[in-house]
């Protein structure tokens, strides 16, 4: 059975992707038949799976690919105790994210998760009801929230222009993947300062649960050969 | 697992198995019924928003959430609430509820903790005399135990909440030290900031405090960014009164600070640690009232046959748990059988009812067993 390496179908994601298979002498081709996303890879036993990178995490922990590209913010919201069922090989250097906390900039009294904390306090006994904290990656911040012990708020999700949300009034902060921080500055917020949740990349990921065949585990060690990657340990 | 399995049983879902079950629940009922419980069957889908609104985010990841058009709800993750609300409909006090059904929780990849199993239990409303009602719950709890072999222990979350009424400090402080009593890593944290840390905390926030002292607030805020979203610069500029006040508050005596903190690892029996309480109020005057209740306790547990002298007392027991228990606590475990969940648990919530009660209030007090976990420690043949 061959290797299947899942990569993301589109954007720059696919570029870079390809760029940097390519310049470890992994040769990506696309060869589309009409609206069919197809590929091929310049390796023996190796399978081009071209798929949204928010679905390569959930097929790898389902062992459907053996590899695959996607953000580590991808895997951890979507994957609990992902460490269990993935091993992260690379880190490939591009598709920067990092998930933050942030909060209006005015709030000039809240520049800490403890601050967040004790204004949320206040705010719900003036509001009757918690700070709300729009976000998509419920998961991760709902974790990150619990480990600073914040009590009195509630998440609301939020799939799009999240940093929208507190001038919209749906939220009082938001979690949200920045890459540069303009987006904030235009909508008037401030990251926190302990307020990173993770720091996110383009990262290649191996399956544990995936058949590892005598075949897929060949083309495996030659992959590993290129990219300069020590050979993944897939025992769970 | 099995089909016919469930938490802690294997095939007691069909035949036999569930016929043992069913009288082990019968005999349960029968014993927690004896002082005249009324039996009530809350809906298991309770409003998530309830729920939401008492226990915050975090039960989101702990109770299975399901919606459809007309509202997000809750799969019951235990019993307290739906019975507070529903005896809050019925409003006579005083009252008394037994009940047993299926509670559920989330549990994480990789457990092997149940999603659903059983809580059979009594609630007490409206009792005047707390210490009766509590002795009456764990007595009426270890009945039905029935001697299997299990640690009862006690707690008093009343001791550590007088403990920092006792502190001599501002009000903010206190309600912020109360707040956080159910997360220790936080709660000692705030001990620092308000006593050993307090000056650093103070540079941190020279700008602010300067701007608040120099009348030039407003317009750091305005100067900060646009006032968007519901919290208000009035809001903000009420914090950093706050902060000021906070400054300007003396640290907590390091003295008081490691009374609290001894308070609340005091361990022994309940009879034997009675004294040692009794001395904390030289250092934390204002525990005397809490200390009473608890005396009174001991003596309503001796009258219904339980031995203070016998029974294990550790002042943090509780602290991790649930957070609406704010006096008397207890837990019943299994002895030598770390894979059994604790068998009965519960306690005193009397601010809770006042949180759902909108304000008004009531003395309660309960407690469960899980029949599963205990058929499965006693073999079916409780003694």
């Amino acid at each position: 059975m061959t290797l299947k390496l899942g990569v993301p179908s589109k954007g720059r994601l696919q570029e870079a992707t390809i760029e940097w298979f390519g310049a470890r002498g992994i040769t990506i081709t696309r060869s589309d038949l009409g609206r069919e996303y197809r590929g091929t890879v310049s390796l023996e036993g190796v399978e081009l799976v071209l798929l949204s990178a928010a679905e390569v995490p959930r097929e790898l922990a389902a062992g459907r690919l053996h590899l695959g590209v996607t953000g580590q913010d991808l895997v951890h919201e979507e994957i609990p105790r992902w460490s269990e069922r993935l091993i992260e090989m690379e880190e490939m250097g591009f598709g920067h994210a990092d998930l933050i906390i942030a909060v209006p900039a005015f709030w000039v009294d809240v520049t800490s998760m403890p601050d967040l904390d004790a204004a949320a306090a206040a705010f719900r006994q003036i509001h009757g009801h918690r700070l709300r904290v729009a976000t998509k990656y419920h998961h991760l911040v709902r974790e990150f929230f619990r480990q600073h012990d914040i009590a009195d708020y509630q998440l609301v999700d939020s799939q799009g222009a999240t940093e929208g949300s507190v001038k919209n009034l749906t939220a009082e902060a938001v979690a949200d993947i920045t890459s540069t921080g303009s987006t904030l500055r235009d909508n008037h917020l401030k990251i926190l300062e302990d307020g990173l949740v993770l720091r996110s990349q383009a990262t290649l990921f191996a399956s544990r649960a995936a058949p590892w065949s005598p075949e897929s585990r060949r083309a495996l060690r030659e992959i590993c050969a290129r990219i300069g990657s020590a050979a993944p340990d897939l025992a769970a | 697992m099995v089909v016919a399995d469930r938490a802690y049983l294997k095939g007691a879902r069909v035949g036999a198995g569930l016929a043992a079950l069913e009288a082990e629940v019968a005999r349960i009922l029968s014993v927690l019924g004896q002082t005249g419980a009324a039996r009530v069957e809350p809906a298991a889908l309770q409003p998530a928003e309830v729920l939401l609104d008492l226990y915050g985010e975090d039960i989101r990841a702990r109770a299975f959430v399901t919606r459809d058009d007309r509202a997000e709800m809750m799969l019951r993750p235990d019993f307290t609430v739906p019975i507070v609300r529903l005896h809050m409909a019925q409003g006579v006090n005083p009252a008394r509820y037994s009940y047993c059904g299926p509670v559920w929780r989330r549990q994480e990849f990789g457990s092997d903790r149940p999603r659903e199993y059983l809580q059979a239990g009594l609630e007490i409303f409206g009792e005047g005399a707390p210490a009766e009602a509590d002795a009456e719950v764990l007595a009426l709890i270890g009945e039905a135990l029935a001697g299997a072999p299990v640690s009862l222990l006690t707690g008093d979350m009343g001791l550590a909440i007088a403990g920092i009424e006792a502190l001599e400090t501002s009000a903010p402080r206190r309600a912020a030290l109360r707040r956080h009593l159910w997360r220790p890593a936080r709660f000692q944290e705030l001990l620092h900031r308000f006593g050993v840390d307090q000056a650093k905390m103070t540079v941190r926030r020279a700008a602010l405090i300067e701007a608040a002292q120099s009348g030039t607030l407003d317009a750091m805020i305005a100067e900060a960014g646009a006032p968007v979203g519901l919290r208000t610069a009035e809001e903000v500029m009420g914090r950093v009164e706050r902060l000021v006040a906070e400054a300007v508050t003396p640290p907590l005596d390091p003295g008081k600070v490691r009374a609290l903190e001894a308070l609340m690892a005091v361990r022994g029996t309940c009879a034997s640690v009675l004294a040692t309480l009794r001395d904390f109020s030289r250092d934390l005057p204002g525990l005397g009232t809490a200390i009473d209740r608890f005396e009174a306790r001991l003596a309503a547990f001796a009258a219904r046959g339980i031995d203070p002298a016998a029974l294990a007392f550790e002042a943090g027991f509780g602290r991790t748990t649930l957070e609406y228990y704010d006096g008397f606590v207890f837990g019943a475990i299994a002895e030598g059988r770390p894979d059994l969940p604790p068998i009965a648990s519960g306690g005193r919530y009397d601010a809770l009812t006042e949180v759902l009660g909108q304000g008004q209030g009531m003395p309660a007090v309960g407690g469960i067993i899980r029949p599963e976990a205990l058929l499965a420690l006693t073999g079916g043949s409780p003694q």
